[in-house]
């Protein structure tokens, strides 16, 4: 029961919403330059900095075939040395600059970050241009990532969120590229500085590249200073990789890493689904927040609000370049593994089965609509909204039509897509945590496959 | 850069209320901050001002539970609220035309809470939860903000668990809820920020409006938080049952607030951390290759009291922790010697400013905008009585010299002023054995 409230103010009611200001997307500059880099320039000014990334469209997904992270591993050495800067230089030149730096890769990119004072935006261009042109991927810098990733790698494998991950991507897509996040450490120690220096050579090009620079400048002498970094930049353009076929799934199935001695389990569900390109995408980001994609939503509602299983409920439809897949995760105590499980089925199964109803549909539209326009206001916002545009190579309008998009949307729309994309019925559960602890609720939801923390198959439950 | 524009005024009930316009997006951050944090949280009641802060989205007199949350997400924002040390903090950013509804919103939970057992009993679930995720199930959960505390301090506000033992938030009952609301939660022991898309005139009418009645309270008794003076270094040790990389902290009690030996020792800690271009991830990550990862920091505006300046190292198996403090205490002696070259120096206060503006644009992710502007003048407002603050204080970051800095090094870079604490990873027989039954 709850204690008497303090008060006897007269309560003022629930203020409305006050007439909407329009949201004035920052214009953009966009060239191509001769040798085929794509270069999109935007102003942001509230302070002055500027943030620069440049995208090549080939990342771990191009060798996963052969040799898996080993774009990861190029990434970390390029930033170690240059035909004419040490490692030490380039960090202390970085650091002349008011300069941050990041040099990684994803399934389907190898990206460089930096951001500094815009006063040195001339110099913090030549510097990433430095890398992606005449990096000389140092044999003593080479060992010295390898042996900090292998460290790595073991404490990732001892990460319950990460073994959560790797073991759905690699139930979802089985030998494709993406179903491997990352090397075994047998991999990484065969990793050779050539065939770092070859993937350097063959991905890091102009063509097919995208370089976003977004800050307190000036569009045109921005664009001369590309010109100036990056004009001369030559290389063939990239192969193209052919990719193999997805595994069939049919039926829900359960994954269980045996995490000994886990005091609480890291539960996903998930299936395959669409990527941004798709018409249906933007119905599939309404769905997944009215599902579990926000604060408030039927899943954060229920199994934490209500229930008090989780901290951090959370679903999202997460788009690769060539394939998608929508996830529904939670963090829970051990003892209610089944019921939470049952909770995230009951609530997928409930947006399949029930339209939902206008209110919510509304706050839901609403809250797309608005979070897209907050990070319009911030230099890495921005950046992040047009890397998106640019580099899955949407409408040029994406951002201006966003709001009047998400709104035409519809609870038919809702109701079609839940059927579709929150597959229930082949949805693949994985559970991290102690198999002592957690086997026997697993099993209730189907043939259980067993592994170890380092992928190894150790038997199964049924 | 330009002059960030603020304006502040006290309420009739003591709530001060901070306002910096920035017309260039729709967009609105809105703060209100306690002046209450873990380290002032009463004793015997650890995690109890964390916990409290779960409550506040619980529901309050004319906003049920969930209510909250869901205006801010439907008005097409994103919240948050967080416990700090010194203060605890309750955020929204949203399209400006919520402004007023988010002010309706935050001036109902201060007035009243509405809650009851049930919520208890469901926030200390989740907070349970919270502590697995990040602490006990995670390779490294708490290392160091959990770890150091305890071997650094001898005075419980600074030296106790901050997110709480399971056994003080099971204790923890409904009356000791209200109890702590009344206690803390007053309006004249907080402060209301607005940045962002706001006429100041309309921000402060706002505030008054929904503010201005509710009835203030006695300021809460003030904490002693002071340590007594350290003589000898202290160290301890903690398990690590995940993670496979023996890891240490080092942490050298710093300067106290606004005085000039801050100012150099957050210059210091630039040398010393300030990412791989500092000297102690140079040495120990890329020349000598002892660690795996190196890195740390020092807290300066957000901190009201004793903090320390923390190093944190990963290192590779093969260096056991006596030749891993060598390499760091040699990098220690060389600054304390030899001081820090005119150029490193300005390289350093360079990136220091640069990382400023970064904070005063976003600070908390790309959603929400100006949240480390509204952060600061939180701060400022609370701690030194003087948002203004936020327009002068580099400057004083960036006047000092390299005398200066070798003299601070030399006074507070010494043994018998610092803390370490060992992160022992332990043997996984079950592992080992499963991996060897695989092959």
């Amino acid at each position: 029961m709850s204690l008497p409230a303090i008060s006897d103010k007269t309560i003022l009611p629930l203020p409305p919403l006050g007439p909407e200001r329009p949201v004035s997307w920052a214009r953009r500059t966009v060239r191509t330059l001769s040798n085929g880099l794509q270069v999109v320039v935007a102003e942001s000014k509230f302070i002055p900095k500027l943030t620069a990334q440049l995208f090549m469209r080939s990342g771990n997904a191009v060798v996963a075939h052969r040799s898996p992270g080993l774009a990861d591993m190029t990434a970390a050495v390029v930033r170690t040395g240059t035909a004419s800067r040490s490692s030490r230089r380039i960090e202390e030149d970085l650091r002349r600059m008011g300069g941050d730096m990041s040099t990684t890769a994803g399934a389907d990119s190898s990206a460089m970050g930096i951001s500094g004072l815009a006063e040195f935006s001339q110099g913090l261009l030549d510097l990433m241009a430095d890398l992606a042109r005449h990096a000389t991927l140092p044999v003593a810098e080479f060992e010295r990532e390898q042996s900090q990733r292998l460290e790595d790698l073991r404490i990732d494998r001892a990460t319950p969120g990460f073994l959560g991950s790797e073991r759905l991507r690699r139930v979802l897509f089985g030998a494709h590229p993406y179903g491997t996040i990352a090397p075994t450490e047998e991999q990484v120690k065969s990793y050779t500085r050539d065939a770092l220096a070859e993937f350097y050579r063959t991905y890091y090009v102009p063509a097919e590249s995208l370089l976003l620079v977004v800050g307190d400048l000036d569009s045109n002498k921005t664009l001369d200073e590309v010109e100036k970094a990056f004009g001369s930049w030559k290389a063939p353009m990239p192969p193209v990789t052919a990719r193999p076929e997805l595994p069939e799934i049919s039926g829900r199935r359960v994954h269980l890493v045996h995490l000994p001695g886990a005091v609480q389990t890291d539960v996903t569900v998930g299936n395959r689904a669409i990527t941004r390109t798709d018409p249906n995408w933007l119905r599939l980001v309404l769905t997944n927040s009215i599902y579990g994609g926000a604060f408030h939503s039927r899943l954060v509602m229920n199994i934490r609000e209500q229930k008090g299983y989780t901290y951090s409920p959370r679903s999202s439809a997460v788009p690769l370049r060539q394939h998608g897949y929508f996830t529904v995760h939670a963090a829970v105590r051990n003892d209610v593994v089944a019921a939470s499980l049952s909770e995230m089925f009951y609530e997928l199964d409930r947006m399949r089965a029930l339209p939902v109803g206008a209110g919510e549909l509304d706050d839901a539209r609403n809250y797309l609509t608005g979070v897209f326009s907050l990070s319009a206001a911030t230099q890495d916002g921005l950046l992040g909204q047009l890397s998106t545009v640019y580099l899955e190579r949407l409408a040029d309008d994406y951002l201006e039509t966003y709001r009047q998009r998400v709104r035409a949307l519809t609870a038919e729309d809702v109701l079609a897509t839940a059927r579709r994309y929150l597959d229930s019925k082949n949805a693949q559960i994985v559970v991290v945590g102690d198999q002592s602890v957690i086997g026997e609720q697993a099993a209730l939801f189907g043939e259980v496959e067993v592994y170890d923390v380092n992928g190894n198959r150790l038997g199964s439950i049924s | 850069m330009r002059q960030i524009p603020v304006e502040h005024t006290t309420l009739g009930n003591g709530l001060r209320v901070v306002i910096s316009p920035d017309r260039s997006a729709p967009v609105v951050t809105v703060g209100v901050y306690y002046q209450i944090g873990f380290r002032l949280e009463p004793f015997g009641r650890s995690g109890f001002a964390h916990l409290f802060e779960h409550m506040m989205f619980q529901g309050s007199e004319n906003a049920a539970k969930m209510e909250h949350i869901k205006q801010v997400n439907s008005s097409g924002g994103v919240l948050n609220g967080t416990t700090n040390y010194d203060i605890t903090n309750y955020f929204e950013t949203v399209p400006s035309n919520a402004l007023e509804r988010m002010l309706w919103l935050e001036a109902d939970r201060m007035r009243a809470l509405k809650v009851d057992d049930e919520n208890l009993r469901n926030q200390r679930d989740v907070v349970k939860e919270e502590v697995r995720v990040n602490v006990m199930n995670q390779p490294y959960g708490g290392f160091p903000w959990l770890d150091l505390p305890p071997v650094a301090y001898r005075n419980w506000p600074n030296a106790h668990n901050f997110y709480g033992d399971f056994a003080d938030l099971d204790a923890a009952t409904l009356a000791d809820v209200q109890h702590f609301f009344k206690t803390y939660y007053a309006p004249n022991n907080a402060v209301l920020l607005i940045v962002g898309d706001v006429e100041p005139a309309e921000g402060f009418a706002y505030a008054k409006k929904y503010f201005e009645d509710i009835p203030p309270g006695p300021l809460p008794p003030r904490v002693d938080v002071s340590e007594k003076p350290q003589t000898e270094e202290r160290r301890g040790q903690v398990e690590e049952r995940l993670g496979s990389l023996p890891a240490m902290a080092i942490g050298y009690q710093g300067p106290a607030r606004n005085t000039p030996d801050w100012f150099r020792f957050a210059m210091l800690d630039g040398v010393l951390h300030g990412g791989r271009a500092g000297r102690v991830y140079r040495e120990l990550v890329l020349e000598k290759q002892i660690a795996v990862d190196a890195s740390g920091g020092f807290d300066t505006i957000e901190s009201n009291g004793p903090t320390q300046m923390v190093t944190r190292i990963y290192h590779h198996p093969k260096y056991d922790s006596d030749a891993t403090i060598g390499a760091f205490d040699a990098v220690i002696a060389q600054v304390r010697e030899k001081g820090v070259a005119p150029a490193e120096l300005e390289e350093v206060k360079v990136k220091f400013r640069s990382d400023f503006y970064s904070m005063l644009e976003s600070g908390y992710g790309t959603s929400m905008p100006r949240f480390g502007l509204m952060h600061y003048l939180a701060c400022f407002t609370l701690f030194d009585n003087d948002p203004q603050r936020i327009n002068t204080i580099l400057d004083d970051f960036q006047a000092v010299t390299p005398a200066q800095l070798k003299e601070t090094a030399q006074k507070y870079l010494v043994p018998e002023n610092r803390a370490v604490v060992l992160r022992v990873p332990v043997q996984k027989p079950e592992l080992v054995a499963s991996e060897a039954g695989a092959r």
